[in-house]
């Protein structure tokens, strides 16, 4: 167990990072650790090298598998599936496929043209950007395994349960009518070599790494402020653990928020720093990452205001009991 | 001849509308290079994953930025 501790602490958690970026901020800039600007700019470099490594790591990693699950792949896999099975799937599928909510629009079209159930591709779309195999890494790189395991089951059920609510609700009536009547398209894919695999990995880590860095950068400036600026009486009184308004407040805040989870993990690691609730900073990070506004705007070209607004509202529910569940089950996780 | 290079304007479709030049200037052809970048339109192509290739609306590659000499192969098949 030891074995296994030291190599959490250094791969993951990297404290070897925050030592070494630890001598630059206090012997080469000079500046105290006991200070907000010292500790300000040792969050700072430390987070956004961090996060940096674990991002390439992680997004090749997860490219490889996804190269084996092509769009026209999981459709396949999802056709021959019925009920609870298929919107597991779907959810499960979900993880291993796109880290942007820009390709869903394409993915829901080609879906629903051929004759999957609606409640599949939703179970499909709110997992996807929700939990993917590089948010649990990272999860248990700033908080730990636990609280990574539980996100991961708690986004499952929320996909399953939300998609089996679509289902159930009758909203086919509710797509466009040109997304139902698409071609569908099968023609054959290569067989990809290993090469091919490779260069597809390193192309996905160089795409979203041009995407994403600004908001890295954004995401771990705001939390290193919060981490040594704002007050912790300040942060408490408006989203202190005992009021269950926060964690709805932190939920509709990040609705039309546009970042994804590596920008947003950081406001989450500083925001838990500084007292805020465990459910009510998952509940902000949640909600930043399942729902924005130009995601909606998309979706909005392809269904009508009805299905729109029961997607929305079962995913800012979802998220907001989530939120709560982890505030009061808090103890188990830190 | 029309060629469409379906995606919403990331560098692998611009990578794509490079490669389809080169062929066709290798091949001696001349023809109309389409970019369509409009999800709806796309997906009424029934394309899921862009960059993908359509030749005279039909079309023969999805999710993957072919090699010039790829889409020479395309071009005389058709």
């Amino acid at each position: 167990m030891a074995i296994f501790e030291w190599l959490n602490n250094q791969l993951l958690k990297m404290e070897w990072l925050s030592w070494l970026v630890r001598l630059l901020v206090e012997d080469v800039f000079g500046l105290s650790m006991q200070t907000a600007i010292g500790a300000s700019v040792h969050f700072f470099i430390y987070d956004v090298i961090k996060i940096f490594i674990l991002l390439a790591v992680l997004i090749f990693t997860v490219s490889w598998v996804q190269s084996y699950f092509p769009p026209e792949r999981t459709r396949k896999i999802l056709g021959g599936m019925q009920g609870f099975k298929a919107n597991l799937t779907g959810a499960l599928m979900g993880t291993i496929t796109p880290f942007c909510s820009c390709s869903s629009i394409p993915l829901f079209i080609g879906f629903t043209s051929s004759g999957l159930p609606l409640g599949v591709t939703f179970s499909f779309l709110i997992s996807s950007p929700l939990v993917d195999l590089a948010s649990v890494i990272l999860l248990a790189s700033i908080f730990n395994w636990s609280i990574a395991i539980a996100y991961v089951l708690v986004g499952l059920v929320l996909a399953v349960i939300g998609g089996t609510i679509i289902s159930k609700a009758n909203m086919t009536r509710y797509v466009e009518s040109f997304v139902l009547h698409s071609p569908v398209l099968d023609i054959p894919q290569a067989e990809l070599s290993r090469k091919d695999r490779f260069d597809f990995a390193t192309n996905q880590v160089a795409d979203i790494f041009n995407r994403v860095w600004v908001y890295v950068l954004i995401g771990v400036g705001i939390g290193a402020a919060i981490h040594n600026w704002v007050p912790e009486s300040w942060v408490s009184s408006m989203l202190g653990q005992d009021h269950w308004w926060s964690v709805l407040v932190a939920t509709l805040i990040g609705v039309p928020m546009y970042a994804d989870i590596f920008g947003t993990l950081p406001i989450a690691e500083a925001l838990v720093g500084k007292g805020v609730g465990l459910g009510t900073a998952l509940a902000f990070m949640m909600s930043v990452t399942a729902l924005s506004l130009p995601s909606l705007i998309m979706l909005k070209k392809v269904v009508k205001a009805p299905l729109l607004l029961l997607f929305v509202g079962i995913v800012v529910c979802g998220i907001f009991i989530i939120g709560l569940l982890f505030n009061a089950f808090a103890y188990l996780f830190i | 001849m029309k060629i469409k290079i379906l995606g919403s304007g990331c560098s692998k479709c611009k990578t794509l509308t490079e490669n389809t030049q080169t062929a066709l200037t290798h091949l001696g052809m001349v023809a109309e290079i389409i970019k369509v970048t409009d999800y709806a339109e796309i997906a009424a192509h029934g394309v899921m994953s862009t960059p993908a290739l359509a030749i005279d609306d039909k079309v023969v590659s999805v999710g993957k930025v072919l090699l010039s000499s790829e889409i020479e192969t395309l071009l005389q098949a058709r």
